[in-house]
């Protein structure tokens, strides 16, 4: 099952033929995601060659590819600049779900294309600004690495890139149903919430890692969301703890506006809510090792 | 990118929006000669206002009214050089005096919970707007602003209605809102704050004071926002980092950090700090983060050679600590760049600090055999993130 993607997901990438594109659309396909086209409007009718012989179709539109292929998932790998237009395209061709991969999206142009989404209501959005998410053993979508770990039953959603690859390689002798990276940007398509709610829901999903960062009040939320919401054990980690007030880390959302923001009002509520929290990646790894070997024994 | 006072006033000023007479100075006579100019339009009176991106400076008296330019002048003096909240004033501005009649508050902002924007605004003006929206949240009036509408005519009738104005004001507030959300949208702000916005006696709403914030990812359509950028005040590392392209910030400790990924680094930071509780220096200190730096998630050689030559260029960096966990970065990639980092090094004459290398991920064996090969001076190899922490912590504290 796993949630959002699956081995029947039906992947499209727009901008494939872009080099970002192409490595990472080499990288789903070895992963055996089904990539059954790319976007690019001014290369309609070619087609692209990728290792091991598979040729990859090229639409001149989001419409023409999933009436040719049935896909039901974009991952957009185009510039900044023109991700809006990407996402809007998308939107009005009712894709089920759009992976933005994209970093540095002028907030403006989120606001507006998630706004987009949400009136149209055919459209999951992930990211901007973020990795993707990976059902491992099954389908790719986005730049998270297949070889981490393989499929097991831990969920995993996190605002980070590097720490999803840190946590899915310490849990890697468990694995996971799926791990979503729902992105570091002030506004993000799919929120911590979103992917709790849809692993709660998951019967291949025993128990959930959380992994936030300092900056907006998402995790205080999502721990109030947790403690009426999520019967199954959830894991968690802040990073941040030491970050200054008023300078952002990496991160466009990222940043502690006076008391708003800190890690640990974050790692409070999420305590309160009954969640495990760890003080470090691996001491929250060994939290959820602990509770699988429970659930197991 | 938080704008100066005098940088908004302008913005507000090319985007229709009523302001004051303001001139911003950089010297006492500077701040003369403004006052000659600007005061004709008040009757000699200005006001000289510390230009500082910090709240409470009326407080701390860099706000202060000025009779005549002589006294604008040594006004302008005293508040020069000033430290307001650890902000060392550099400009002033000078202002044209005003008759107040009434104060209000208004702003329009990023929502983040709701992925929208929003606008608050108040009657009650002038005064710290968290401590009213906490004390009064009835007196706020807080209205939701649909990112695609905009905040138009309609939504500006919305706010002022919510906020309780007299109906003879709400044409000239009708006006300054909707041209307020026009500088958010045009100029890709993340916050247009104007406190107070002021009716004057003869009845004019104008905006007294400005605060806005610029989205720095939509720097790549508003190229006249570079001028706004303040240069004076920026760590000379973090302009080294800035021209050598790397996502840098300069902190306060003796531990240089470099990763791969923003959560990563830091999550690194937060793990240093930790470990630098368990070591006191011999001056009774415990080590601490110097900085973050984040080299990206499919960094090459180069880019950590860049980066740990701006960390070797901080003086107070007593050890360094590479924690990278290769996704897509190859960590034989990472070991080059260390390799070419302490070439580079050696070609300044310049020599190592201490450096503890964590490898984890994509061809960690391999980019751990590579630094295993080249025998590099001060560098050691550990291979858990906390072990090494630990171990860069307990070498930046024998270094004190």
């Amino acid at each position: 099952m796993a949630i959002f993607l699956t081995r029947d997901s039906k992947v499209i990438v727009q901008g494939m033929t872009g080099s970002e594109g192409m490595k990472h659309t080499t990288r789903m396909l070895a992963s055996g995601t089904q990539v059954v086209g790319g976007v690019n409007p001014r290369k309609p009718g070619t087609t692209v060659d990728f290792p091991g012989g598979v040729q990859v179709p090229v639409f001149g539109t989001v419409a023409d590819a999933i009436a040719a292929t049935g896909a039901n998932v974009s991952v957009i790998f185009v510039p900044a600049a023109f991700t809006k237009a990407a996402v809007v395209e998308a939107v009005d061709a009712k894709i089920p779900l759009a992976v933005v991969i994209t970093e540095g999206v002028a907030v403006k142009d989120t606001a507006e294309f998630f706004e987009y989404a949400q009136k149209s209501g055919t459209t999951r959005l992930i990211g901007p600004n973020c990795p993707g998410l990976i059902t491992p053993g099954q389908a790719n979508a986005g730049i998270i690495p297949a070889d981490i770990s393989g499929p097991g039953r831990i969920g995993l959603v996190s605002k980070s890139g590097t720490l999803t690859y840190q946590m899915m390689f310490e849990l890697r002798d468990f694995g996971f149903s799926t791990a979503v990276g729902i992105g570091g940007d002030p506004i993000i398509g799919t929120t911590h919430i979103d992917c709790l709610q849809a692993f709660q829901d998951d019967p291949d999903t025993d128990a959930i890692v959380m992994i936030g960062e300092i900056g907006g009040d998402a995790e205080e939320r999502a721990a109030a969301y947790i403690a009426a919401n999520v019967t199954k054990p959830v894991v968690g980690y802040v990073a941040g703890f030491t970050a200054p007030e008023g300078k952002t880390m990496g991160h466009a959302g990222a940043i502690v506006s006076g008391s708003k923001g800190t890690a640990a009002a974050k790692a409070e509520a999420l305590e309160a809510a009954g969640v495990k929290v760890g003080k470090t990646p691996s001491a929250t790894a060994a939290l959820m090792r602990e509770i699988m070997q429970g659930l197991q024994g | 990118m938080d704008l100066y006072e005098y940088q908004a006033r302008d913005m507000f000023e090319a985007h229709g929006v009523p302001v004051l007479g303001g001139e911003v100075a950089q010297t006492p006579e500077q701040a003369r000669a403004a006052a000659e100019r600007i005061g004709a339009k008040s009757g000699g009176v200005v006001v000289v206002k510390a230009q500082v991106k910090t709240g409470g400076r009326g407080k701390a008296g860099g706000v202060k009214v000025a009779k005549s330019p002589d006294e604008a002048q040594a006004l302008a003096a005293q508040i020069l050089g000033m430290d307001i909240k650890g902000h060392t004033v550099k400009k002033v501005m000078i202002a044209q005096g005003a008759k107040i009649a009434e104060e209000y508050y208004f702003s329009m902002l990023l929502d983040r919970a709701n992925r929208s924007y929003l606008a608050m605004c108040s009657k009650e003006g002038g005064m710290d707007i968290e401590t009213l929206a906490v004390e009064h949240p009835e007196k706020l009036a807080r209205i939701e602003v649909d990112p695609i509408d905009g905040l138009n005519a309609a939504k500006a009738q919305e706010i002022i209605a919510a906020a309780g104005f007299d109906e003879a004001d709400w044409p000239a507030l009708e006006h300054v809102l909707v041209r307020l959300g026009a500088v958010y949208a045009a100029e890709d702000a993340t916050l247009v704050e104007v406190n107070p916005l002021v009716k004057t006696e003869d009845g004019q709403i104008v905006a007294l004071d400005g605060k806005v914030t610029l989205d720095n990812n939509a720097s790549f359509r508003h190229p006249e926002h570079e001028a706004l950028v303040d240069h004076s005040v920026t760590d000379p590392l973090e302009v080294l980092a800035i021209e050598k392209d790397l996502n840098y910030v300069k902190l306060d400790g003796n531990i240089g950090i470099i990763g791969n990924g923003a959560g990563l680094v830091m999550s690194t930071l937060d793990v240093v700090a930790y470990a630098g509780e368990e070591f006191t220096a011999r001056d009774g200190s415990h080590p601490r983060p110097a900085n973050f730096l984040d080299i990206g998630g499919g960094a090459d050689a180069n880019v950590m050679a860049n980066g740990l030559d701006v960390i070797f260029e901080d003086a107070q960096v007593k050890a360094v600590f590479v924690n990278v966990f290769g996704g897509i970065t190859a960590c034989d990639q990472v070991a080059d760049g260390i390799i070419k980092a302490y070439e580079i090094l050696a070609s300044h004459g310049k020599h190592p600090k201490p450096l503890v290398v964590r490898l984890d991920g994509n061809n960690a064996e391999k980019g751990r055999e590579i630094l295993d090969g080249a025998g590099l001076p001060k560098l050691e190899r550990v291979d858990t993130m906390d072990g090494a922490a630990r171990r860069v912590a307990e070498l930046a504290a024998l270094a004190v």
